[in-house]
């Protein structure tokens, strides 16, 4: 589908749905007017919540490449948006000496295209992309300030300057979608540059609609005691509450284990899924799980 | 108003849709934005250009979606959707009734230009504090003792050139000496404002960590292959000339977690100019305050005059001198913000005095958490001070265990003596055995007998 035939936020919507992604009309207007405004698009929330797999939808739903650039600490422009081939080069000119080529038209040619090793940012605005890919730039806050700084010039021109050869600036505007699980606070300066969106986790109904359209083998009742079991485990005092990735990781743990409802043994067996600290495992493994196994299973 | 300057030289030329209309919906979004602006959200003009053009494609007669396009595009972080939402419904909804109702239905030009003349209400209150007599004549007298006291070091400075014999500095700082061991607890306002003085001067570094970044260097570990091929050009094809590349060090993050309960009210206010000093010297510092319940002043903090900064962070605060609850402080900093703040090896600087109404083995679990996520943990008491100090509280007790370095607070001399001890930070971790601790703390608070 092209951007252009996605003219309303109900278009948007639909075509996530289609990508079996549930989003919520707030959500489909932030990525609608992403889109159409060509700003990039900084989704914030609990891990878990589905940022990363708005980026995958929408390049499904463009029918175009993801480009995904996954931020660390540390990440500089040799590895997020260009290197030269060092060894290549050394090659060439060894080549060149031999056949007696003078030395400045080597220079020219070893500084270019051809000897140069593009990394995803630098893909996102290659000239020659015939369709605008999405890019992700995935846990940005992980990256250090030096490199959200870059990020800056980048995000508001769509163009990078490689000494060697030049100004290169996308033909094609990439759809940015930039996440970030807040370990580190983003800078004013890039939000201002962005459209924010926060992604809550969901609601109970919404949860069930989302694990039926990613799963449709499940039983609807197990699918509905666990939306309601893991609901109530958010509202416990957690360390780290499950997020939606857990809740579908738990329902496939459970159907390997060929449960068709929520029974307090296997459910206390597999809680590994759902919680990740042991403090958690604990706090909950007592009576509560119990407590919460006994409403989950009146929901049905 | 059709043309409006944008940031690039361009001029953004306002669609004649309805001008009267339209011209009225950005004036409105205008003053909405402002409005957003002075309760302390990040809403600029060029966000609010963009917001004007992003309208174009919703359809702004659907509520949802216009609220929808507006938070998305004027709010810039989670924490502050509740003020949004409020501003929100004030000023498109509440506002609109209470100004129907005074005016009656007449919107009209007349009464939007009265509005335009109104001083916004930060300028208002900034205006009444300018008139605020009292206030005014205290800054008064603050000014002449100053001068006063200028006159006399220029009269001593004169007299030193006349007659060696004399040093003034010498008296300058024996009286800056005695200020500093002095306890903060026993000064006199004057000496309060001396001694907010002093703090100004601090300076301030914190131990450096190694990051994973690289820079070039003369000597280092890690090649610089895109300068090796550059250099070596000139002898063709062989390597000559190697530079490197090595690790780039980077001041660890400080966070800061002051009690401002009842039992440190005679100190909570010197403190926290202290941490207005140490947030403006350093630079990732995160600033906590906690009674019953935990609240953040980082932003408050940031504000460039001291005492501007400490009036925010009282309007913020909820339960300034109220009970102390340090276990579900710490919990609900553990719950909410230490992944969010303890990241790249922060410092962690906690400031109470360890009297605690909360459950010790909240304490206990939440201190323990927290020295686990962070590189070190201080801290610091003012009540440390005194000689014979005692960590008779239950909360110090069981909080001792868990603290890497445990220092008073209770005058200037101690806040000089942190400072040496956050610089001397290096990467090697402080031995943590708990039950070695324990001992020691059983030790320290038995009751000694003087011979």
């Amino acid at each position: 589908m092209d951007q252009e035939q996605l003219t309303t936020i109900e278009d948007v919507q639909r075509a996530m749905f289609a990508q079996h992604y549930i989003a919520d009309r707030s959500l489909a207007t932030a990525v609608f007017l992403a889109l159409k405004r060509r700003k990039p698009l900084l989704l914030e929330g609990e891990p878990g919540v589905g940022k990363t797999e708005i980026a995958k939808v929408l390049a499904a739903i463009l029918d175009t490449r993801l480009i995904r650039l996954q931020c660390y600490e540390g990440i500089d422009v040799s590895t997020a948006v260009y290197e030269w081939n060092y060894t290549r080069q050394m090659l060439h000119i060894r080549l060149m000496e031999a056949a007696g080529i003078n030395r400045q038209e080597e220079l020219k040619e070893i500084f270019g295209p051809d000897f140069m090793i593009q990394r995803p940012l630098l893909q996102a605005i290659d000239p020659a992309n015939t369709r605008a890919p999405v890019l992700l730039i995935d846990e940005l806050d992980r990256s250090d300030e030096e490199f959200e700084a870059y990020l800056l010039e980048l995000l508001s021109d769509f163009q990078i300057t490689i000494p060697e050869i030049g100004t290169i600036s996308a033909k094609e505007t990439p759809v940015v979608i930039i996440t970030s699980n807040r370990t580190r606070e983003i800078h004013d300066a890039l939000r201002r540059r962005c459209l924010y969106f926060w992604i809550d986790f969901p609601t109970l109904e919404k949860e069930y609609s989302i694990v039926l359209a990613r799963m449709p083998e499940v039983p609807e009742r197990l699918a509905k005691q666990v939306c309601a079991f893991v609901h109530e485990l958010r509202s416990a005092d957690l360390f780290k509450a499950p997020g939606i990735a857990e809740t579908l990781d738990w329902i496939s743990s459970l159907l390997a284990l060929d449960q068709l409802e929520l029974v307090e043994g296997p459910v206390r067996d597999t809680l590994g899924a759902l919680l990740k600290y042991q403090d958690d495992v604990l706090k909950v493994g007592g009576n509560d799980v119990h407590k919460m196994l006994k409403k989950a299973q009146g929901v049905s | 108003m059709n043309a409006l300057p944008q940031e690039n030289g361009n001029y953004f030329v306002l669609r004649p849709l309805d001008i009267e209309r339209g011209e009225r919906l950005l004036y409105r979004l205008t003053e909405f934005g402002r409005i957003l602006w002075e309760v302390g959200i990040d809403v600029g003009p060029r966000k609010l250009l963009d917001l004007a053009e992003t309208l174009d494609y919703v359809d702004i007669t659907n509520k949802e979606d216009f609220y929808d396009t507006l938070k998305c595009s004027l709010l810039p972080r989670h924490e502050q959707e509740p003020l949004f939402n409020q501003m929100y419904l004030y000023y498109w909804y509440m506002r609109d009734r209470q100004e129907k109702k005074k005016t009656g239905d007449t919107p009209g030009t007349a009464r939007r230009d009265e509005r335009q003349m109104r001083l916004p209400p930060s300028e208002l209150k900034r205006l009444a504090e300018h008139l605020n007599a009292p206030a005014e004549r205290k800054d008064l007298r603050t000014e002449m003792r100053e001068s006063e006291r200028r006159r006399r070091v220029d009269e001593y400075l004169k007299e030193e050139d006349d007659d060696d014999t004399s040093n003034p500095q010498g008296t300058a700082y024996s009286a800056i000496e005695v200020l500093r061991k002095k306890d903060f607890e026993s000064f006199t306002w004057d000496e309060v404002q001396e001694a907010k003085k002093l703090m100004a001067e601090m300076r301030w570094n914190l131990g450096q960590r190694p990051t994973r970044r690289k820079r070039p260097a003369r000597r280092g570990s890690y090649p610089d292959m895109r300068r090796i091929v550059r250099r070596n050009l000139k002898y063709g094809a062989e390597l000559l000339e190697l530079t490197w590349r090595e690790i780039k060090y980077k001041p660890r993050p400080l966070v800061i977690i002051c009690d401002i309960s009842g039992s440190m009210s005679l100190y909570s206010r010197l403190l926290l100019h202290f941490i207005h000093t140490i947030s403006n010297g350093l630079m990732n510092v995160e600033a906590f305050v906690f009674g019953t319940r935990l609240t953040r002043v980082t932003r408050q903090l940031k504000r460039r005059d001291v005492d501007d900064a400490v009036r925010d962070v009282a309007k913020t605060v909820q339960d300034w001198s109220g009970g102390t609850r340090i276990g579900d402080a710490l919990h609900f900093f553990n719950q909410k913000w230490a992944r969010r703040v303890l990241g790249r090896g922060a410092v962690v600087l906690v400031i109470s005095d360890g009297w605690d109404r909360g459950d010790a083995s909240v304490l206990e679990v939440e201190m323990d958490r927290l020295q686990h996520s962070c590189h070190r943990l201080i801290w610091l008491n003012p009540l440390l001070g005194s000689p014979d100090y005692r960590p008779l509280t239950i909360g110090m007790k069981t909080a001792l265990p868990y603290i890497d370095d445990f220092l008073p607070a209770h005058n200037l001399d101690s806040l000089i003596s942190l400072g040496n001890l956050l610089g001397a930070i290096d990467d090697s971790r402080p031995v943590r055995s708990v039950a070695a601790r324990r001992k020691a703390v059983a030790e320290w608070s038995k009751p000694r007998v003087s011979v």
